[in-house]
């Protein structure tokens, strides 16, 4: 279990503290300091996960339920169908309920997974996933618990032949351990999936932080998926239909990258080694360390190969963390990520936005800090959207959009330093560009760097900062290549109805001025026409 | 030298104009004809820009250099080529029925013109003044006549008109309008004089006209006054022209202190414009001498000044790099310059600060004591 310690804030060198009467002896303090609870923490400290207002709690819940249910869907090979419902029990309070055809979950796990934090399969391997800590499905269960008393519902089976089981679970904050209030195996109608309901004080709002709009860019980045959406106000059912029937490709674990490990998981990482040699630790536990990598590293360290991992003390760790830096080490392998890829893009945004040009890039894998990761530019240009408006941007990170914390993310940043004018769109200085458009920005990566817990903002490595930027270069250029295409073809209607429009005046002063006959009239303005069409398209502008 | 001026200006807009009757004739033949032998017609027009006018003070006017642009009948100009040709129709239909149009009611014709109508009255006008330099003409033999007046007279001059119906002479006597004043035709060359003033003076404003007149100030300096009211009509400038021609009589001009009243009132009346340039010659007058407001006298009279506004200080800096008159005398660059570096403007009524007459008793008495110390 992770704990935090309190820190005792007197401080006995201050003369002021000692002439004072002492208020608290270091016993009485003693008896006071104990464990805090990861669980007791983040409920204090709500915010973190992303549970700071009731807007946000509501979106936060529903997209935690639907990461996971995604995640599950995909790690089975199973095409994702969602069923999500919001349910508005009163002004603020709300039922949800997401539903997935997933593998289901085995019994004994149920209790865990919704009711302890930092329980999870994905935190500790390097693999590209939605979720990463284990944290968000059972925070949102006991933010629901906090605001409203009442447990988190899990339903689940695991298979036809199986019986599905109820949960009603709650978290004990102090122990971080669940509280099972009902389990009991019931009649349930899908063959396999999980279906989990949460009570909660919330707001229902439209918008950009709106879950409405977090189910549209779900859809959008996952065109494998099908959801139904009952949305709260009117209680119709919205249904998403797939745009393509193609699971991504698995995404393969890795182990860590040794440019990538902090010193104090370096420790860990040597204390928990099954391995009794450095070497072979090295080796075994980091991806790219050969026997020569090894060697070299341990030379740079002063270490011996052959020391025993378990009783390396802090001073050398040190020394070992350092050589590594030193040590040129191959970069990791990148086919362990799953990009949407282009195609699947595409499909996503036509289904979902209505325009008139489309374009994606998919760059190939990077790495930053030893992860390896992926950048995904797209766009959607003209159409049914508007074009006086400031860019609608999207960003996504392992498929999952991000709604909040758009100044702070490096997405933005890296979009805000592009010069888009130079691609045919407006753009006040340091603002987003304003145009038609709605741009897709995702990053893959087996560890998305965020800013903080509550996933919202993308941290600004310069590598990252450099793919991104390559990415919407490069969808910048086809869009400017399109506006210009675009552009000509308006300034040829344009120029063709200036012939419509004027040759017949030409025909009529010439008329006046000359006296002419209808039918010379009608000629002159027949040839006259002809000769500047056929023109058109050598001419050069003249004046 | 009294009526010499081309045989272009010289015709009566009254009798159809069988010159550019036949000229409008041979260039609409010739349009029609390219066009049906499947050529795109052109048609040659001077450029008419201050970069297509030089300055020689022999000459004494903004003659053109020459320099034409050529309008090809194509996607991007069939707009303005279709509106020209129906602006000549429309000329030759004025000529031949012995109408005038005024420059307003051209643009309302064009109202029936369609799709070609113009939407105001200024993108007319341009291409009214486009057809004016394609026939090299004054626009008044085209049947088009300005709305604005010529300007008003007052003092030591004679005035010889004919009645319009009788045909009897007219002795007008610009003396005897009082408080008022005799106002300068739209047409001047028909017009004689009879005068023993010593010079004329040409004013801006009316306000400045208004004093001197009610003060008969052309009897105490034995002169005629001429307000233009801003920037000079061609009726106006022709008239001038042809009074100080015929009596040899020197030309003082009276404007404000300002980048306006030197560089538009003052150089268009001396030399020309740079939009109608293949007139200049006729509509100018070259013996015009600038009498004030000079830079100088803004500091040696202790004018009170407004500061000069951006566009002031624009049309100043592009004076000095552009306009070749301005270009040509030293003395000018320098009074620009000048007057850019105060940063500030003075107005004629500006002198009122000394009393409402010290125009009349001091500045002006004093000025042309001087007239060798006058801006060229």
């Amino acid at each position: 279990m992770v704990s935090l310690q309190t820190i005792s804030e007197s401080d006995p060198s201050q003369p002021a503290a000692e002439k004072a009467k002492l208020r608290q002896t270091a016993e009485s303090m003693a008896a006071r300091q104990r464990d805090i609870s990861i669980s007791e923490f983040f409920s204090k400290n709500r915010h973190l996960l992303g549970f700071d207002n009731p807007q946000k709690a509501l979106l936060t819940a529903v997209k935690e339920a639907v990461d996971n249910s995604l995640d599950a869907c995909e790690d089975a090979g199973i095409l994702p169908v969602l069923k999500v419902d919001i349910q508005q029990l009163a002004e603020d309070r709300f039922r949800i309920s997401v539903e997935d055809n997933g593998p289901g979950i085995v019994k004994v796990q149920i209790p865990k997974i919704f009711g302890k934090l930092l329980y999870g399969s994905k935190f500790h391997t390097l693999k590209q996933a939605r979720g990463q800590q284990g944290i968000g499905i059972s925070a949102a269960g006991m933010y629901g618990l906090l605001t409203t008393g009442k447990s988190i519902v899990v339903t689940s089976r695991t298979g036809r032949e199986k019986p599905a089981h109820y949960y009603e679970i709650q978290i004990d904050t102090r122990k971080n351990a669940p509280q099972i209030i009902i389990d009991k195996a019931v009649e349930w109608e899908p063959p396999h999936g999980t279906k989990v309901e949460i009570e909660l004080i919330g707001t229902y709002k439209k918008g950009r932080h709106s879950v409405d709009d977090y189910i549209r860019q779900t859809a959008i980045a996952n065109p494998h998926c099908e959801i139904f959406y009952t949305v709260p106000e009117t209680g119709g059912t919205v249904h998403l239909q797939r745009g393509s029937d193609s699971l991504p490709p698995e995404p393969r674990e890795i182990k860590p990258h040794p440019y990538g490990v902090e010193l104090g998981v370096l420790i860990r990482m040597m204390k928990e080694t099954p391995a009794r040699q450095l070497s072979a630790a090295l080796q075994r536990d980091f991806s790219r360390i050969s026997g020569r990598v090894a060697m070299e590293i341990c030379k740079a360290a002063s270490l011996s190969p052959n020391a025993n991992p378990h009783s390396i003390a802090v001073h050398e760790a040190e020394r070992l963390f350092k050589a590594i830096n030193g040590v040129k080490i191959m970069n990791p392998a990148t086919n362990c990520l799953s990009p949407i890829g282009e195609e699947q893009i595409l499909s996503g945004l036509r289904k979902e936005i209505d325009a008139d040009f489309y374009t994606a890039i998919t760059r190939a894998p990077a790495v930053y800090r030893g992860n390896p990761f992926q950048v995904e530019v797209a766009l959607a240009y003209g159409g049914s959207l508007k074009g006086e408006d400031l860019v609608d941007l999207l960003r996504f990170a392992n498929r999952v959009p991000l709604q909040y914390q758009q100044s702070g993310c490096a997405i933005s940043k890296a979009v805000l330093g592009i010069d888009w004018r130079s691609y045919g769109l407006s753009q006040s200085k340091g603002a987003l560009p304003i145009g038609p458009v709605v741009l897709f920005v995702h990053i893959a990566s087996v560890w998305v760097p965020f800013t903080s817990e509550s996933k919202e903002a993308v941290a600004g490595y310069p590598e990252i900062m450099r793919e991104l930027r390559l990415a919407l270069q490069e969808c910048g250029r086809k869009l400017a290549t399109h506006i210009r295409a675009h552009r000509r073809a308006v300034d040829e209607e344009k120029k063709k109805s200036y012939i419509e429009k004027y040759i017949p005046h030409i025909g009529i002063a010439l008329r006046e001025i000359l006296g002419l006959s209808e039918k010379a009239e009608k000629d002159l303005v027949i040839t006259l026409k002809d000769v500047l069409e056929r023109s058109r398209s050598r001419e050069r502008i003249e004046e | 030298m009294s009526k010499k001026s081309s045989p272009a200006i010289e015709t009566d807009q009254e009798k159809p104009n069988k010159s550019v009757l036949t000229a409008i004739r041979t260039s609409a033949q010739d349009i029609h004809r390219k066009i049906m032998a499947r050529k795109k017609p052109t048609m040659k027009l001077p450029v008419r820009s201050l970069s297509n006018v030089r300055y020689q003070p022999q000459r004494g006017f903004f003659e053109m250099t020459g320099q034409k642009k050529e309008r090809t009948l194509t996607v991007n100009t069939v707009k303005t080529f279709a509106q020209t040709l129906r602006m000549i129709a429309l000329s030759k239909e004025l000529i031949e029925n012995d109408d005038i149009a005024t420059k307003r009611e051209a643009y309302y014709v064009s109202k029936n013109w369609e799709d070609a109508r113009f939407t105001e009255q200024p993108e007319s006008d341009t291409v009214m003044d486009d057809v004016e330099a394609y026939f090299g003409v004054n626009r008044e033999q085209l049947g088009f006549i300005p709305e604005e007046k010529g300007g008003d007279v007052a003092g030591r001059l004679f005035v010889i008109d004919h009645d319009r119906d009788t045909g009897k002479v007219l002795r007008i006597d610009c003396t005897k309008f009082g408080s008022g004043a005799y106002s300068i035709p739209i047409s001047v060359e028909q017009l004689q004089f009879e005068t023993n003033a010593d010079f004329i003076l040409v004013i801006e404003t009316a306000g400045m006209f208004q004093r001197l007149v009610k003060h008969n100030y052309w009897k105490k300096a034995n002169c005629i006054l001429i307000s233009m009211g801003g920037v000079p009509t061609r009726a106006c400038r022709r008239f001038i022209r042809r009074l100080a021609d015929f009596k040899k009589i020197p030309v003082y001009v009276f404007v404000d202190g300002d980048p306006y009243g030197i560089t538009n009132i003052y150089r268009t009346l001396k030399v020309g414009s740079g939009n109608a340039a293949h007139l200049n010659e006729f509509f100018c007058v070259p013996q015009a001498r600038f009498l004030g407001i000079t830079p100088k006298d803004i500091v040696d009279y202790k004018l009170p000044t407004h500061p000069l506004k951006d566009v002031d200080i624009k049309r100043a800096r592009d004076a000095i790099k552009n306009d070749p008159f301005i270009r040509h005398y030293r003395d000018w660059v320098d009074a620009i310059e000048y007057l850019l570096k105060m940063g500030v403007r003075a107005e004629q009524q500006a002198l009122a600060k000394h009393g409402l007459n010290y125009v009349i008793d001091t500045y002006l008495p004093e000025k042309l004591n001087h007239p060798e110390r006058f801006l060229p």
